[in-house]
């Protein structure tokens, strides 16, 4: 089908984006990689009057990174460029194991990393890594910019904690120590889909015991979700003696639906399995990783 | 608001310039504008692939693109992958010789595809060359031979099968016809 008709905007300022995103009479949307939206438009699903496209503005391209190491990912970056980046992907490799299950190569090399955070799928895979990696996301309008902690940014399907006129520039992913394992598993129909159910996990290995635990499930309800009593179980334990204990506190923690993919109760026993299984590889890397450092 | 706005795609080599209204597809522009016809639409929602098309070196799918972002850009469609005198690119030759096709309305979407994922990745695994073909439909399910064309297609290149000048992600397009 064909998208309705819309008028259309590539400023080369962001001050000049910022304002055409103010404007409260139409119904603007921002368009970066466009690989959810123009889908939708195509449909007339969404008809938006305005399309205001980012592709211009330079200071919305490329990676940064902070003395830290703390890598900042502008809005305009591609999923395949941040699969490209070689320091990108070893400072953070879950990441990179991540994305590389979005979608295909036409549309990892069109969508956006900030594209896929804004959009918000409960089922997409970035939306999950920055709450795992404790991302921060950068919101500016024409009145100011703030920062908002990943956790704050997911409310509910399809929503975020962005105001009207206001646009995602950046998000940035602070360093994560160098000795922590990370795993990331997805169970999807079809190579490509949306996951039915995905676990990210990482932790570090102390003295034969796991520090710092985090992980974070998606697919389970209408945001990805950190499972605290998870983290709080393995912290200071050996894995292995724990990892059985995961399902059940998985299972507690979660709320997912029924639909046409998948029912609820297959859902929640799938959760338990990929914790189970991200969880061991994630100690297993971490363990790997800590006699690197000795 | 929604007037026309004038935009100008480098196309295979050659600049396209057209007044375009900005709902209008890059799959439509290239097909009506650009009088390329070999880019085939199949969903429009970017799940079939046969719309797939090089933009500045990257495949993408030509219908979830509108032609205003493609202003300014070099696209390579697969009119662009064979010699101006006619000789296949490896990549559509393997093609012709393992019989990857049956009807061929999925063909060129393929034949991008795999171009893209031979040049950045030359000797892909059979995770990866699986991965990369998975974004692309074969309605007449023919994809053991679409799998074994597109290995034949990395051994041509591999023993220096010639690429002709007008194709290719780098340098496509740079102003020769």
């Amino acid at each position: 089908m064909k998208p309705a008709p819309f008028a259309y905007h590539a400023p080369a300022q962001l001050p000049e984006l910022l304002e055409l995103l103010a404007d409260d009479l139409s119904d603007v949307r921002v368009i970066a990689g466009g690989q959810s939206l123009v889908p939708m438009m195509n449909f007339r699903l969404a008809a938006p009057e305005v399309l205001v496209d980012l592709r211009r503005v330079p200071e919305l391209r490329g990676l940064r990174w902070a003395p830290d190491g703390a890598l900042t990912v502008g809005a305009a970056v591609t999923q395949a460029q941040l699969l490209r980046d070689r320091r990108a992907c070893d400072a953070f490799p879950v990441l990179a194991e991540g994305i590389r299950h979005i979608g295909h190569p036409q549309i990892r090399s069109r969508g956006t990393v900030c594209g896929s955070l804004a959009h918000h799928d409960p089922h997409a895979e970035l939306p999950a890594l920055a709450l795992a990696l404790d991302a921060r996301m950068t919101v500016a309008s024409a009145q100011g910019v703030r920062e908002v902690p990943a956790d704050d940014f997911f409310v509910s399907y399809y929503e975020v904690a962005l105001e009207p006129g206001e646009l995602l520039t950046a998000v940035t992913f602070p360093a994560q120590p160098a000795d922590a394992g990370w795993a990331f598993r997805e169970l999807a129909r079809r190579r490509g889909d949306f996951a039915l159910v995905g676990a990210v996990a990482g932790m570090r290995a102390v003295g034969g015991a796991a520090a710092g635990t985090r992980l974070v499930l998606f697919g389970v309800g209408d945001r990805p979700r950190r499972i605290a009593a998870v983290e709080q179980l393995l912290d200071g334990a050996a894995p292995a003696e724990r990892l059985g204990e995961v399902p059940a506190l998985v299972v507690a923690a979660i709320d997912p639906v029924s639909d046409l993919h998948a029912s609820a109760e297959y859902r929640r026993e799938v959760a338990g399995e990929l914790a189970v299984a991200a969880l061991a590889e994630a100690w297993e890397r971490a363990r790997g990783r800590g006699e690197d450092q000795r | 608001m929604t007037d026309p706005i004038p935009i100008t795609v480098t196309v295979n080599g050659a600049e396209v310039a057209a007044e375009v209204p900005p709902r209008l597809l890059l799959s439509d522009f290239l097909r009506r504008h650009a009088g390329l016809t070999g880019t085939h639409v199949g969903c429009e929602h970017g799940v079939c692939g046969a719309c797939t098309i090089l933009l500045d070196g990257e495949p993408q799918r030509a219908c979830l693109v509108f032609a205003v972002q493609a202003d300014g850009a070099r696209i390579t469609t697969v009119e662009g992958l064979a010699d101006p005198d006619g000789a296949l690119h490896p990549v559509q030759r393997a093609f012709h010789e393992a019989h990857g096709m049956q009807c061929g309305f999925c063909t060129p979407g393929f034949l991008m595809t795999t171009v893209a994922l031979l040049e950045r990745t030359p000797e892909p695994t059979e995770e990866e060359l699986l991965d990369a073909l998975a974004g692309n439909l074969c309605r007449c399910t023919g994809y053991r031979n679409i799998v074994a064309a597109a290995r034949r297609a990395q051994q041509a290149l591999a023993a220096g099968a010639g690429v002709p000048a007008a194709a290719g992600a780098e340098g496509r397009g740079d102003g020769e016809a």
